[in-house]
């Protein structure tokens, strides 16, 4: 459904991304783990459209996109996450999401009403609605940048390591809110996060990249067993 | 999903009573001229003329993020415009009507050069562009070239009469352009403005389309600056290029809107009252006068950045002409804090 073909992106003489290949199908929920400077961001930027790929294409239900800009591919159905939170300050958290919802979802009025309000309930922001987003805390930040996307209406969702800087406890949360989220609407997912424990919990897939490649894509027990991946990543992280 | 009983809100008892007081007061000053004598109607021409620059100003910055140093160009091109419609014989009335309509016209091309400048670049280009016009002016010898050139079609009415319609004139153009951006903001498309003042590149990460966004915003501001060139010239009668096309006109109106709030709709007004009568009481003052207002805007921008009308509204959460949304939660017991 979303493709990534021989995907390159060159920096100077960095190759952050070397030819690569991804497919998510419908539902799909895709983990990206990879040791720093294996290219996941920037994977996801060419994905979510802020970045061009030097080289390769990028398809959206059969249809080309790789030119298209990011506010198109919101428009489409491809929502992104933040590893840093980016709220409206200035506007308060329902108007956060309805500009996803009105912008984004192409929804109006009362229909952008309801979804923004479905979506704050589903994040947990609902009592803090009408509060300033730039008076949030991390956590707050956080599940509003994820409110936010969703109440673009996605198909696919690109979530880069929201869980870093969270407590276990908060990160518990958090799984349980995607958990919920793939359940009620066959939302497909793409999650890069440094935290495997917490990653193989809601992905059924998982992809490891290393040095703008992918080495190993399959069922998550198997990845980590793939002795390419042990190498790459646990081989480091243990060093 | 969610309980029964939540509403959003976007009027509250308090805004829309003075949102219609704001209508009153519309449809007061209307009759002032009747009732009032001719120097009070000439220093409300000209605060009107402050208010519509300083609420244009702030559709740029405030609501685009895009601070321009260069809107006067179209309050010089406004001006100018409307003396070269009256050459061609057009009433200077309806000249006045035709040289906004030329600004908005002439900021279209422009905002696809311009628009491609962020931050700084965005204000020296702007600059750089009304520069430039104001040049071109000063070749041209049909109006009046460096000298100048006066709007003397205006002397075949009588003076009360002109003042009147000059003043009634600028009303309507003030109150046609405030509301076209009220009107704006609450539009669909008055939370994607905002968003892009907010974070351009989370704005088109959501959907929003910012380089449109950004090119409403600056048709309309210029479109606006054109109408309040155009009542300079007839508030004023007599310009020349270097006045109209003065850099300062770009000072007052980031003056009026970062005493005022940037980015408040309330704001801009208020500002364009404070510089009016600064302008009232000090204006004789030549440098000192200068000298104060630039250094009260870097007070404000370093101790009360978001202005008389943004300190208002963050201590006692009043919204008198709301744009925003507040979410009723009836059915909980939990009231959301403001």
């Amino acid at each position: 459904m979303l493709a990534a073909a021989g995907v390159r992106k060159q920096f100077g003489a960095l190759a952050a991304l070397g030819g690569v290949d991804l497919d998510v199908g419908p539902g799909d929920a895709i983990g990206i783990v990879g040791p720093n400077g294996a290219g996941k961001t920037t994977l996801l930027n060419v994905l979510a459209g802020t970045m061009a790929p030097s080289g390769g294409t990028v398809s959206f239900r059969g249809a080309d996109v790789t030119r298209s800009s990011a506010a198109r591919r919101a428009r489409l159905g491809i929502a992104r996450a933040h590893q840093v939170p980016r709220p409206f300050g200035a506007m308060t958290v329902f108007e956060n999401c309805l500009v996803g919802a009105t912008a984004g979802g192409g929804l109006r009025r009362r229909a952008a009403y309801a979804r923004c309000l479905e979506v704050l309930e589903l994040c947990g922001l609902i009592e803090l609605a009408d509060r300033r987003a730039d008076s949030l805390g991390l956590l707050g930040r956080k599940r509003l940048e994820l409110a936010r996307a969703l109440a673009t209406d996605p198909v696919v969702l690109l979530l880069d390591e929201i869980g870093a800087g969270l407590t276990d406890a908060e990160a518990a949360e958090l799984v349980a809110m995607l958990k919920a989220l793939r359940g009620e609407q066959g939302l497909a997912v793409v999650w890069i996060e440094h935290i495997v424990h917490v990653l193989v919990q809601v992905v059924t897939r998982l992809v490891c990249m290393d040095a703008g490649r992918v080495i190993s894509d399959g069922e998550p027990a198997a990845v980590m067993r793939d002795a390419r991946v042990v190498d790459a990543y646990l081989g480091t992280a243990a060093a | 999903m969610n309980e029964p009983g939540t509403k959003i809100q976007r009027w509250t008892p308090v805004s829309s009573s003075f949102t219609s007081g704001f209508g009153l007061l519309i449809v007061a000053l209307a009759f002032v001229p009747v009732v009032m004598g001719a120097s009070i109607v000439q220093d409300l021409t000209t605060l009107l003329i402050l208010v519509l620059m300083a609420v244009m100003w702030n559709a740029l910055a405030g609501y685009g993020g895009l601070v321009s140093v260069g809107q006067q160009a179209y309050i010089g091109l406004g001006a100018y415009a409307t003396v070269w419609f009256a050459l061609q014989g057009v009433n200077p009335y309806w000249g006045m009507v035709l040289a906004t309509v030329f600004c908005a016209l002439v900021s279209v091309p422009l905002s696809f050069i311009v628009l491609r400048f962020r931050g700084a670049q965005f204000a020296i280009g702007t600059w750089v562009v009304a520069e430039a016009i104001g040049i071109y002016v000063s070749f041209d010898n049909q109006l009046g070239a460096g000298t100048g050139t006066s709007l003397s079609q205006l002397d075949s009415y009588a003076s009360t009469t002109r003042e009147h319609i000059t003043y009634w004139l600028t009303l309507g153009m003030t109150a046609f352009f405030v509301l076209l951006v009220f009107a704006l903001l609450r539009s669909r498309l008055g939370a994607s403005l905002q968003a892009i003042r907010d974070d351009e590149e989370a704005a088109a990460s959501v959907g929003v389309s910012v380089l449109g966004g950004k090119r409403i915003l600056f048709i309309l501001a210029s479109a606006g600056c054109g109408a309040a060139g155009a009542m300079t010239v007839a508030n004023i009668l007599f310009i020349e290029p270097t006045s109209i096309f003065s850099v300062n006109y770009s000072a007052f109106m980031i003056f009026m809107v970062l005493v005022g709030g940037l980015g408040t709709f309330e704001g801009p007004i208020i500002g364009a009252i404070i510089l009016y009568f600064i302008q009232k009481q000090f204006g004789n003052d030549g440098t000192w006068y200068l000298i104060g207002l630039g250094s009260s805007a870097i007070v404000f921008a370093l101790l009360f950045p978001r202005g008389l009308w943004g300190m208002l509204e963050e201590r006692t959460g009043l919204r008198f002409m709301p744009v925003g949304y507040r979410v009723k939660r009836s059915a909980s017991p939990h009231e959301a804090g403001p």
